[in-house]
């Protein structure tokens, strides 16, 4: 490796030569150490720049989605509630049937339970697996607050027949220990069977992989349009003189500058029935006004609308791209014959994948967790995976639902950041 | 872009039809935001252009629906429109209250992202930064992750923000910060943050070093090289990504909704409310100022984007 000739080898040399051949710093230091100090300090400073912010997104942010996320597989509002309930589930394998001991734990709890009120946590936590028993709790709660007289199952079963059900019974076996995969199971539409081995729940309750299926089967349709529209419009910008290219960006980043708000609301005055754009097709003699067309409140209207407001996002990783690729690669092609198709096709196109790259995986990671437009256009068939979060968190306030579902979509858009790190690098994000 | 000479006639036609079909995209990007303005200027509570506003008939518009942003939650709206009846409106209108909030929100918000992450930037430029890529796609996070996500951890965090003190036997009750303005401000700037990292990043990736160089040998020390040097040169970047930050706060409803208490309503909140309850043209007329205050903020960006131009020496071609 050596060479008499590269500079660099001969200080190396003496450099690395015994004792006091070794350079030094003007005041005696040897430069390796020195250097390597003045190095850690300059990497010390740089890191003491970021740190304020690193800790201000660390708490305010990554913490609390942990916090968050936490909940999907933690829930002790049934087991810290009923620990007597707990502890003989815990020692008696998942089959046997609730015998004398069981029923006295059950009722013990319940009457503690409904002294310090927190039988509703405990029905909550029942009421997310079967649904309606959050009722038998509290109503049991009630009747039971001033102490109950052996025999307990009679005396149970006669307050309500419904604590006899097996179904209740493994549901309580479940919750029983607070760190559970049923959110998750829920989630893919699957749950525990009395036995203990997974099954899919009844068809009519499948929602949420048709949801997934459904966010991601959009998803994918709404970066398909952005990039048809928005191919042609990036590379119209980029071959025009800079002037007129730079006056026509300004209807490319007015949308992207307006409020999502604002963008919403005028594709629901357009496409109303009543709308802008129904009035027209009546005046042009297109459609009847008896069959006006229902293009909002459904999947359409989730669809334009997206589209509409993620095309800046396409358009502009797309034209940074194609401003750079030199036209004389074309003519080239030309000029050794190749048709304009196959020109565009062969040489020009795949020049400008870097940009369609970027692109579509921003454009598809924004419409994956997608909630205010679909919210306010979507009707019931346009509504996404990031909807049924926000019903769980402030209509069923079944958390550990929204925390499991939350998950699952955090780990899609991860990944596909991810790949966007890998592929085009954040350091290339371009805002306008 | 014009024609080669050599191209056949096919070859014309397509180029024409692209040029029909590209202003057919430029016309579904804009008209959306155009429509909407002579709309919130319908005398009639419709969505749609009504046969006198289509005959350019006066009669046809009027200005009651921004006068209705004045006049919706005003103790005595019909009064005469003296000093007390504007001091009303000041007080009492929801629009007026909601801009204000947003106006605090964004403004406060703002100065804290645009502080921590103008610092953060200049770190993450520097050639010696360990873990760069980590934190760099960190702190850029909160853009990519979808906003329901974090909306919902925020408000768990927020209704008990030293829960997790617990976890080192501290106390574990120090109030919410769910419900009041530092709340709403603090997620604010989380979600500004990425916006002016990425802003101010690409500011300094055409900065010359041995300017630094030069002004520390001639005797300044880093502040003096910072405040006089360095900050002149990337300050366009800085002010776009604050503006970019600001809009950010001024445009987002998921974070209010989740952590905001009915004291801090801002205008997005508010829309939403108008657009889910009782969508009237008043909605028409705010989004009307929305667009004009983007097409402002707009200007003021590409200016910035130009002088940062010039002033790096980097001409556009």
């Amino acid at each position: 490796m050596a060479n008499a000739l590269d500079p660099h080898a001969a200080i190396v040399t003496t450099a690395s030569g015994a004792g006091d051949g070794m350079l030094t710093t003007a005041d005696g230091k040897p430069l390796a150490r020195a250097l390597a100090r003045s190095q850690s300090r300059a990497r010390r400073r740089a890191f003491l720049l970021v740190l304020p912010l690193l800790a201000f997104v660390v708490v305010t942010f990554v913490v609390p989605i942990g916090q968050m996320l936490q909940r999907s597989f933690y829930n002790d509002g049934f087991s810290a509630n009923m620990p007597q309930l707990s502890a003989w589930f815990d020692q008696n394998p998942r089959g046997t049937e609730p015998d004398d001991a069981a029923w006295e734990a059950l009722a013990g709890d319940l009457v503690a339970s409904a002294e310090v009120r927190s039988i509703g946590v405990v029905g909550t936590r029942i009421n997310y697996d079967v649904p309606g028993t959050r009722s038998l709790f509290t109503s049991t709660g009630r009747k039971v607050r001033g102490g109950i007289e052996p025999p307990y199952r009679e005396a149970l079963l006669e307050m309500d027949e419904d604590w006899g059900s097996a179904r209740l019974w493994n549901a309580m076996r479940e919750a029983a220990t607070p760190i559970t995969a049923n959110f998750y199971l829920a989630s893919l539409d699957r749950r525990r069977a009395e036995d203990g081995s997974i099954e899919q729940v009844p068809e009519r309750q499948r929602v949420y992989v048709m949801l997934f299926m459904r966010t991601f089967w959009l998803s994918l349709l709404i970066t398909g349009l952005t990039f048809i529209l928005g191919f042609p419009v990036a590379h119209l910008l980029a071959t025009l003189p800079m002037r007129k290219s730079n006056l026509l960006m300004i209807l490319v980043l007015l949308p992207f500058w307006t409020s999502l708000l604002v963008r919403t609301t005028s594709w629901m005055v357009l496409l109303q029935q009543q709308g802008v754009i129904n009035d027209i097709l009546v005046w042009l003699g297109v459609i009847e006004n008896g069959q006006r067309l229902q293009m909002i409140y459904n999947q359409t209207g989730t669809i334009i609308a997206m589209t509409h407001i993620l095309l800046p996002f396409m358009i502009l990783p797309l034209y940074s791209v194609m401003r750079t690729i030199n036209p004389s690669y074309v003519r080239a092609a030309r000029s050794l014959g190749a048709t304009s198709w196959t020109a565009f096709r062969r040489i020009y196109f795949p020049q400008t994948l870097p940009g369609l790259g970027a692109g579509a995986l921003l454009v598809f990671i924004l419409a994956v967790g997608y909630y205010i437009t679909p919210a306010l256009v979507g009707g019931s068939s346009g509504q996404l995976i990031s909807n049924l979060i926000a019903e769980h968190m402030t209509g069923t306030l079944n958390w550990s639902m929204a925390a499991a579902l939350a998950a699952l979509l955090l780990a899609s858009v991860l990944i596909l950041y991810w790949l966007y790190d890998r592929l085009v690098g954040i350091d290339n994000l371009k805002l306008g | 872009m014009a024609v080669p000479s050599y191209a056949s006639p096919l070859e014309r036609a397509w180029h024409y039809a692209y040029l029909v079909i590209c202003g057919l995209i430029f016309f579904f990007l804009i008209a959306p935001i155009i429509v909407i303005i002579p709309l919130s200027f319908n005398a009639e509570p419709y969505f749609t252009f009504t046969d006198k506003m289509r005959s350019f008939d006066p009669e046809g518009y009027s200005l009651r629906w921004y006068d209705s942003l004045l006049t919706f939650g005003m103790v005595a709206p019909d009064g005469p429109r003296d000093a007390a009846w504007w001091a009303d409106a000041w007080a009492n209108a929801k629009w007026v209250k909601a801009a204000k909030n947003s106006i605090i929100i964004g403004l406060f918000s703002t100065i804290l992202a645009t502080v921590l992450g103008t610092l953060a930037a200049l770190g993450l430029s520097r050639p010696e930064m360990p873990f760069r890529r980590a934190i760099m796609a960190t702190l850029i996070s909160p853009m990519i992750v979808p906003l329901i996500i974090t909306a919902t951890g925020m408000f768990f965090f927020y209704s008990n923000p030293c829960q997790l003190l617990g976890l080192f036997g501290l106390p574990t009750n120090c109030g919410r910060l769910a419900g009041t303005y530092l709340g709403v401000i603090l997620a604010h700037a989380t979600l500004g943050i990425p916006f002016v990292i990425i802003t101010v990043t690409a500011t300094l990736v055409g900065f010359d070093q041995s300017l630094n160089r030069a002004a520390a040998s001639l005797g300044a020390n880093p502040r003096t090289t910072f405040f006089r040097v360095t900050m002149p040169l990337i300050l366009p970047g800085v002010i776009s990504g604050a503006l970019f930050a600001f809009v950010t706060s001024f445009d987002e409803v998921v974070a209010v909704l989740f952590i905001a208490g009915p004291d801090q309503q801002t205008i997005p909140r508010q829309m939403w409310n108008g657009i889910r309850e009782q969508i009237s043209p008043a909605i028409l007329a705010v989004a009307t100022l929305l667009v004009l205050f983007s097409i402002a903020l707009l200007t003021t960006v590409e200016l910035l984007r130009r002088r940062s131009e010039r002033n790096r020496g980097i001409t556009p071609h």
